[in-house]
């Protein structure tokens, strides 16, 4: 689904990204983690096509990503859903005109946004902030209002910068709920994260990323090694009962 | 069209949304189109006084010698009607000449009826289309058979030709300085206002959002706001300078003789330049400044 091949990204001659090499596979969870300033950021960049990249190949859904025209990257850009750390959501928008913005780009017609929108509200419960502006919400109401837009257009790849970064614990654990949800629906899902308790209690795959390089590549916890042996790329089935949070705290 | 029906409901509802930058921007280019709309009834208006003054002198007299026939002169007046730059050739008689005269002395006329014989000669009056090259007209009819002296305001007409010439320089200086400042007050300000949504613009690009679609609404805001500042402004135009023409005008006409540019007129022409200006730099603006932007 997500695939580089050897790519290198520099910043005056700052290095973001070396010779870095990765395959996600369908419907996969993973986790990017790594330091500030070891690449992960560049990573997800390179991904969105904000940035080109200086050598090798990226493959998002069988797209060449780095062979993209500019013309052709917001057609590109549909394909995947994106949640930011900071919500990123229109201010002078209500949620459902968020959510609906997502779709009107794609020029769905008005009964089609009318129908869908609120389902999309109603499976991140937020249904209630239909009307309400992005300024009169709670972080976690925001972010849930960001993931509806990012997933309305049914994406097959979700990208996460630190959902969860800007978030209380028990809100951020809402959030996880909510993605674990999408991702068992067929959704690949790749997140940028610190939180390592997030993380240790997911015991999902994890790359690590360090000065600009895969320093790890595991299934478990954020800890480097410590389920070290799992062969990356596959999902360890009894992992799954381990997310068992559903009555932690709302949001 | 549907996209474009997409396009004007969204910039509608972005405007009421936006209130104060809407307001703001609104009151900055209304600003700007009055100053250089007032201006430009003024310049108008002096331009056209100059003109009228210019006009009272474009006429040359050549006077011929008492000895000349009669015949001779008509056949010089059809020959001069024939060149260039003179728009008509007046036959003026010893006798017209001194009515005139008459009447311009006014009470007392009576003077002249003591002579016995009519001093003034029979002459030729041409009028010229371009005062400015009434010089060369001149020195062609005097060099004319049996012509005795001319008469032509040569210092006051170059007096006039340059100090009308320069009030148009300065006039259309000034107006091409105020539109640079419209076009530079009215870029910024959209600026700004694209600026102030900058974000919005880039989350628009990041959900795949294609240059265009981001680009229509905020480039029919900018049309929308040029086109109503350019309506205020030229109903304010209107308005400052009917009153004004009101005022001033029949003492104008009095003592120019040049009744003053209707209101209606010169604003239905300002009106179109606004509208054509506000709209274009409201759509050229919004684009050009979120172009910036719209690399993400």
């Amino acid at each position: 689904m997500i695939r580089f091949e050897n790519v290198t990204k520099l910043y005056d001659n700052n290095t973001g990204l070396a010779d870095v090499s990765l395959d996600i596979q369908r419907g996969e969870f993973v986790f990017l983690v790594g330091p500030s300033g070891a690449g992960k950021t560049t990573l997800i960049k390179l991904i969105l096509k904000e940035i080109n990249a200086d050598s090798g190949s990226i493959f998002v859904n069988d797209t060449d990503v780095t062979t993209l025209t500019r013309k052709e990257i917001p057609a590109y850009r549909r394909e995947l859903g994106i949640v930011f750390q900071d919500f990123r959501l229109l201010e002078n928008k209500t949620v459902f005109e968020n959510v609906a913005f997502a779709m009107e780009i794609m020029h769905h017609s008005r009964e089609e946004i009318e129908n869908r929108v609120p389902q999309a509200l109603k499976l991140m419960g937020i249904e209630g902030c239909s009307e309400r502006y992005p300024g009169g919400l709670s972080a976690g109401e925001q972010q849930r209002a960001a993931i509806a837009r990012a997933i309305i257009n049914k994406p097959k790849v979700l990208i996460c910068d630190e959902p969860t970064g800007n978030l209380d614990p028990d809100t951020a654990f809402d959030i996880m709920r909510l993605l674990s949800v999408i991702n068992s629906t067929g959704t690949t899902i790749l997140m940028v994260t610190h939180a390592r308790d997030i993380v240790d209690r997911m015991s999902k795959r994890v790359i690590t990323l360090e000065n600009g390089r895969i320093t790890g590549d595991h299934i478990g916890s954020y800890n480097i090694g410590s389920r070290a042996g799992m062969p990356a790329g596959k999902t360890d089935p009894g992992l799954k009962i381990d997310f068992d949070w559903s009555g932690g705290g709302q949001g | 069209m549907n996209r474009f029906r997409y396009a004007c409901g969204q910039a509608v509802k972005q405007l009421k949304r936006n209130k104060g930058m809407t307001a703001a921007s609104v009151f900055a280019i209304t600003a700007m189109m009055l100053i250089l709309g007032l201006f430009f009834v003024m310049i108008v208006n002096t331009g056209r006084i100059a003109d009228s003054v210019r006009d009272d002198y474009n006429s040359i007299e050549v006077f011929y010698l008492d000895k000349t026939e009669k015949t001779e002169i008509m056949q010089a007046r059809d020959d001069i009607s024939k060149w260039p730059n003179v728009k008509n050739v007046k036959y003026r008689s010893k006798d017209q000449a001194m009515k005139i005269l008459k009447k311009r002395w006014g009470d007392s006329g009576y003077l002249l009826d003591s002579l016995t014989e009519n001093p003034l000669p029979d002459s030729l009056v041409i009028t010229v289309k371009d005062i400015e090259k009434a010089g060369k007209v001149a020195k062609k009819a005097e060099s004319l058979k049996g012509t005795e002296d001319i008469r032509y305001y040569k210092d006051t007409v170059d007096k006039l030709i340059r100090f009308t010439n320069g009030l148009e320089i300065a006039g259309i200086i000034i107006i091409i300085f105020l539109i640079i400042i419209s076009i530079v007050v009215v870029s910024n300000t959209i600026k700004l206002t694209v600026q102030s949504r900058s974000e919005e613009i880039s989350i628009m690009k990041y959900v795949g959002a294609t240059d265009w679609f981001i680009r229509g609404p905020f480039m029919l805001e900018g049309v929308m706001i040029g086109t109503v500042s350019a309506v205020i402004s030229a109903a304010l135009v209107a308005v400052i300078y009917g009153r004004a023409a009101a005022a001033a005008g029949d003492g104008l006409v009095k003592v120019l003789s040049v009744p003053m540019v209707s209101a209606w007129d010169l604003s239905l022409i300002l009106l179109a330049v606004f509208l054509v200006m506000g709209a274009g730099i409201g759509a050229l603006g919004s684009m050009i400044s979120m172009r910036r932007f719209l690399n993400v």
